[in-house]
């Protein structure tokens, strides 16, 4: 099979941009992405892109030229990112094609999401009853994992705190003043333990990347970031995931497990290989169970983890040198590519102040979203 | 054969004797416990009440009002407390908790199934919920 990589990758800052449309964002983005590899529209033979709560993404072909390109949308939720990644890369793997885009994008109201029950086949009472909320679910998910493998409320502020540490030389992160240790511990409590600075939001924001065969890059001249693995996969049984009115007995397993495992054996290594990490922190008590869920430490180990500082940007394995989605915040659709979009550039050694040390070489990244998915990526240059 | 697969079965029922309880599915071949019985799970699931009884698993608070829809409570907003309740050799479930402080709430805490008002206001219509056990009224 052929090696894929990526070429080009482009964002459109995250946050907040009024009188900009989702799909106006995506398109930003696909235009810097091509800019990146020097390549125009027309040499894009193929496209897979997605927003989950703003509109189709191949209408972006008015704006971008009609070319007549082939153009695939992918609505999954918060993996539609890396759903999108995952059906370039396997169809450039497969020598049908040699240069693709995966696009996403979105622009969420404020205010925390409000799913409505019948769309993730639950009874309308869940909803109706005040259950349906993701913040309730990792609140609850966190709270069970502070109190079983002795995480502190100090792990969850020492998270955030480097969030917003790191965000601040994050060009395309949304909140980028730093905040102290003790705001965030001082600040409202949203869903026990959970306070508001331990909170990700509802955001903007759309991120392109171009991918291309390794030889096709090499013709082109572009950088190329091997892709060594691109996995999305849902819950498997016994698994403890968002909007679950009950949870079996004998909990084992996730959907993030799933994935990663199945990243690290189709690229051939692991953690212990890995030099930077971005993984989902919906809220702070995530960022925590996904080290483990990841296998980039043991249960448990977080709060010393955390304490030594081996997750800053200077420590044994950044985790979320952007911020991650605590500054950069959520729009769904472009949130995985964001980590992708983020590991790339720490990859080329663009990164700035923010550049992790030492010459980075292996990145992987991780987004967990409802209703139990989760989509995984290893990048090597 | 006909299949009714869309049909919602209730996930809280009254008994004869006039108390309530949950009703999930079981299957017994495999041991499997789901909540709520939903009519897609009909052709793998017996219904089954659930154990009315059990320990708070994990708890939080929800503290800001959830969007309406899909939220039907009033908008004059209380705080409420929310678990999951560990129903022994069955499965946990999701629940408020009431009757109770937060302050007071814990991991282990024994609770038992209660109903308390609907909070869409229908007069009559109750929804369900846990209390702590030693708060039963006699």
């Amino acid at each position: 099979m052929t090696d894929v990589g990526i070429i080009g990758v482009g964002i459109h800052p995250f946050g907040r941009t009024e009188g900009r449309s989702g799909i106006d964002m995506g398109i930003y983005a696909v235009r810097e992405a091509l800019s990146d590899c020097n390549l125009n529209w027309e040499d894009v033979q193929f496209a897979y892109g997605g927003s989950d709560a703003s509109g189709n993404a191949d209408t972006m072909v008015k704006q971008l030229g009609l070319s007549g390109v082939q153009f695939v949308n992918v609505k999954n939720g918060c993996a539609t990112g890396g759903s999108a990644l995952y059906a370039v890369a396997s169809t450039i793997k497969a020598g049908e094609y040699d240069v693709g885009l995966a696009v996403g994008f979105d622009k969420h109201p404020r205010g925390a999401f409000n799913p409505l029950p019948e769309e993730w086949g639950l009874p309308d009472w869940y909803g109706a009853q005040g259950y349906m909320l993701t913040t309730q679910f990792f609140a609850m998910k966190i709270k069970r994992y502070m109190h079983d493998f002795n995480i502190s409320d100090m792990s969850l502020g020492r998270i955030s705190e480097k969030s917003f540490a790191n965000a601040e030389h994050a060009e395309h992160a949304w909140r980028r003043s730093p905040v102290s240790f003790e705001e965030i511990m001082e600040s409202p409590m949203v869903n026990d333990p959970l306070r508001k600075y331990m909170f990700c939001s509802p955001a903007e924001g759309g991120v392109a990347l171009i991918l291309a065969s390794e030889k096709k890059a090499r013709e082109i001249g572009a950088p190329f970031i091997k892709l060594d693995a691109a996995i999305m996969r849902t819950r498997p049984q016994g698994s403890f995931e968002v909007f679950a009115p009950s949870i079996e007995n004998d909990i084992d397993g996730s959907a993030t497990r799933l994935a990663s495992q199945a990243a690290f054996d189709l690229a051939g290594i692991g953690p212990e290989d890995f030099d930077l990490a971005q993984i989902q922190d919906t809220d702070a008590g995530t960022e925590i169970i996904h080290m483990a869920e990841n296998g980039l430490c043991a249960d448990g180990e977080q709060e010393q983890w955390l304490a030594e500082g081996k997750t800053l940007l200077n420590g044994q394995l950044p985790i979320n040198t952007d911020g991650g989605c605590i500054a950069c915040g959520e729009p769904i659709g472009a949130s995985g590519l964001r980590q992708v979009y983020e590991n790339v550039v720490q990859l080329r050694g663009q990164a700035g102040a923010r550049q992790v040390q030492n010459d980075p070489r292996v990145a992987y990244s991780h987004v967990y979203g409802a209703p139990g998915v989760s989509a995984v990526t290893i990048l090597r240059k | 054969m006909d299949q009714d697969i869309t049909g919602e079965l209730p996930h809280l029922v009254l008994s004869e004797d006039g108390s309530y309880y949950l009703q999930g599915g079981h299957n017994e071949a495999l041991g499997k416990y789901v909540f709520p019985l939903m009519g897609g799970d009909k052709e793998f699931f017996q219904p089954v009440p659930l154990k009315r009884q059990g320990t708070v698993w994990s708890f939080t608070v929800q503290r800001f009002r959830p969007k309406t829809p899909p939220y039907a409570g009033p908008d004059d907003f209380i705080p409420y407390l929310v678990a999951y309740v560990d129903l022994p050799g069955q499965l946990k479930v999701e629940a408020r908790l009431v009757d109770i402080e937060e302050e007071e709430v814990e991991i282990g805490l024994p609770v038992e199934l209660t109903v308390i008002p609907d909070i869409n206001g229908t007069p009559g219509s109750v929804m369900h919920a846990f209390r702590p056990l030693e708060k039963r009224a006699v």
